[in-house]
């Protein structure tokens, strides 16, 4: 074989590899959506909403877990918002280049990497301990963690999209610079800065390992966040390690139910809000 | 690199240094509003520094949680295996090997992969195709982990205790050497099937970092070596991937802090057994699965002195991963700063 028919057939051979390693992934995905559908769907009934979760061996649904996810989830994203907002306006207006702004950045990659597990972790040992007991709440607060470096990384991606030129436009006429910020930069940055809070929000919706040790569960309707509150996930969770049939079935529902508004959530926030790109 | 998610640049902050800073410029606007501007400016100064609090706190609570048991069993706690809630005995080595060892597995398949991926999606595929493709890959890493756990659980690992492992353990498994790694009933469950889900989750990380860096290599560049002759592989490996190679390493230890932090899937399907095994297809534990099997049901302070140890050693591991990558990044960032 001669070197030009010899680098043709690596050529060759590595781009089909690179192609079957597309497929590859893909694959896996599939695969995850059918395991879900051909297991969920059929147990995806209106009782799903309507009953509470069942002691083994009657019917039920998940309605409590729903609701309190909604409501987990909810909290955790009022919380974290607002946070995550003014410390990425912090970092996009004010801190910029200086050192405590650097710090303030790599302290949140830090949290938002950090295994969310370890959240629950921390959360347990400073509010559980403190007041003496699991509650919604903690889950709460544990979520709102997760979501605060995932809202504070894109507001300040987004806000620093915002040509300067606008900013000085704005205070040549006279603006304060809470004017500038506020309906200026605010304006121009929303649709990302909303994008992140959703993303955020589809994220925590899915998270299990922080509210394992933080909101607990609970078999009853409760929407009272001073106590343990059941939740989708850890319902999953003890559902699906339950040698009962029927708790099995109710996890795949949740499980289908669970992933498909987070995918929703994901590709409404991709597609519909997706900002155009400011060209430079 | 306006993508507005999380996830397609994790990790890839932008230094702007074609930017000059503006607070100057904006901030001495005197009169009517100057109030309202301190109260502004302290108020998202405050939740900065409250930001930094937090994770400080975090830090302290899991040393000061930890401390008893790092106190009782000193260094030793590193290196012991023992794990004994009855006798407190406790050591770290066995999760933080499996830990590990399922982080390795990730990284051996999720790695040519996700380069794979981003090849294609960067030089390969018509232009059509790209984004829904880059969004599909993406959208793996949008599934919760407790669905992968399910999947692993009750239909993975039936499948492949059935139909590839005995295979393997048959084939393989009289190899000298490496003839361990695939001996032991097939259980399905295990080490192995840790590493390969925790292998799909990270490949979108890993592959939209990838994805990103490649598309700043110059087209010049990558047409200078075409017009040389250079077929595309040789294109790939011989200017793209040495043009962004930190970049690339970068991304792949953001996808190795995920692997090692990962909870849900992995307690599924590791097995949860407290020994080490030669073999990838034996149970075992990683930090994180026995956390979340143990934490609540921990009994006495220094069981759950221990596990809070254990926290702080997973911690303080994607800590320094993390750090890693973000220098590695910062390099390259800075070096396309000078050619600009």
């Amino acid at each position: 074989m001669n070197l030009y028919t010899r680098r043709r057939v690596i050529n060759v051979i590595n781009l089909s590899l690179s192609v079957f390693m597309t497929a590859f992934g893909l694959f896996w995905l599939v695969w995850l959506m059918w395991t879900l559908f051909s297991n969920g769907f059929q147990w995806l009934g209106p009782e799903i909403f309507t009953k509470n979760t069942p002691p083994p061996g009657s019917a039920g649904g998940l309605a409590n877990a729903i609701m309190g996810s909604l409501i987990i989830t909810g909290v955790a994203t009022l919380i974290g918002t607002p946070v995550g907002v003014l410390v990425g306006t912090y970092l996009a207006e004010f801190g910029r280049f200086s050192r405590i702004a650097a710090a303030v950045r790599f302290v949140n990659d830090v949290l938002l990497s950090a295994p969310s597990i370890i959240i629950g972790v921390f959360i347990y040992e400073v509010f559980v301990v403190t007041t003496g007991h699991f509650s919604g709440w903690a889950g709460a607060l544990a979520l709102s963690l997760i979501i605060i470096p995932v809202v504070t990384r894109t507001t300040e991606d987004m806000m620093r999209l915002v040509p300067d030129s606008l900013r000085e436009a704005a205070a040549a006429l006279g603006a304060a610079r809470w004017k500038v910020v506020s309906s200026i930069v605010y304006r121009a940055s929303m649709t990302g800065i909303l994008t992140g809070v959703l993303l955020g929000f589809a994220r925590i919706s899915g998270e299990t390992a922080p509210l394992l040790f933080t909101a607990l569960n609970n078999q009853f309707w409760s929407t009272d966040m001073s106590h343990p509150m059941p939740n989708l996930p850890v319902v999953i969770f003890q559902f699906a390690m339950s040698p009962y049939e029927d708790w099995h079935h109710l996890a795949w529902a949740g499980a289908l139910l669970i992933t498909l508004s987070v995918l929703a959530l994901n590709i409404v926030a991709r597609t519909v809000l997706r900002p155009r790109r400011i060209e430079r | 690199m306006s993508a507005p998610s999380h996830l397609e640049n994790n990790g890839l902050r932008e230094h702007r240094l074609d930017r000059q800073p503006t607070a100057n410029l904006l901030g001495t606007d005197a009169g009517r509003g100057k109030l309202a501007d301190a109260l502004f400016r302290n108020a998202t100064r405050t939740f900065a520094f409250l930001l930094l609090a937090v994770v400080t706190t975090i830090l302290a609570s899991l040393y000061f949680g930890g401390l008893p048991a790092l106190k009782k069993f000193g260094l030793g706690f590193l290196v012991s295996t023992q794990w004994n809630p009855v006798t407190e005995q406790f050591g770290a080595l066995v999760a933080i090997f499996g830990t590990l060892v399922t982080s390795a597995i990730a990284m051996l398949i999720g790695v040519p992969v996700s380069f794979g991926i981003a090849l294609f999606v960067t030089e390969l595929s018509p232009r059509w195709l790209k984004r829904p493709i880059a969004t599909a890959i993406e959208l793996l890493a949008a599934i919760p982990s407790i669905i992968y756990g399910m999947w692993g659980l009750f239909v993975f690992a039936p499948l492949f205790a059935d139909n590839v492992q005995p295979w393997v353990s048959d084939n393989l498994g009289d190899l000298p050497w490496v003839g361990m790694l695939f001996q032991g009933p097939p259980m399905g469950i295990g080490m192995f099937t840790a590493g390969l889900i925790l292998a799909i989750m990270v490949i979108p990380f890993i592959s939209s970092v990838m994805r990103d860096v490649f598309e700043v290599v110059p087209t010049m560049l990558k047409e200078s070596a075409y017009g040389l002759g250079a077929t595309t592989w040789e294109v790939v490996r011989h200017v793209v991937l040495p043009y962004t190679k930190v970049g690339v390493i970068g991304g792949i230890m953001l996808g190795l802090g995920r692997a090692l932090g990962e909870t849900m899937a992995v307690t599924f399907v590791i097995g949860n057994a407290h020994e080490i095994n030669a073999s990838l297809f034996m149970p075992g534990n990683t930090i994180s699965s026995t956390l979340a099997n143990e934490f609540t049901e921990a009994v006495g302070d220094m069981y759950t002195s221990s596990l809070i140890a254990l926290g702080l050693i997973l911690f303080v591991i994607t800590f320094l991963v993390l750090a890693m990558a973000k220098l590695l990044l910062m390099r390259l960032t800075a070096k396309e700063g000078r050619r600009t």
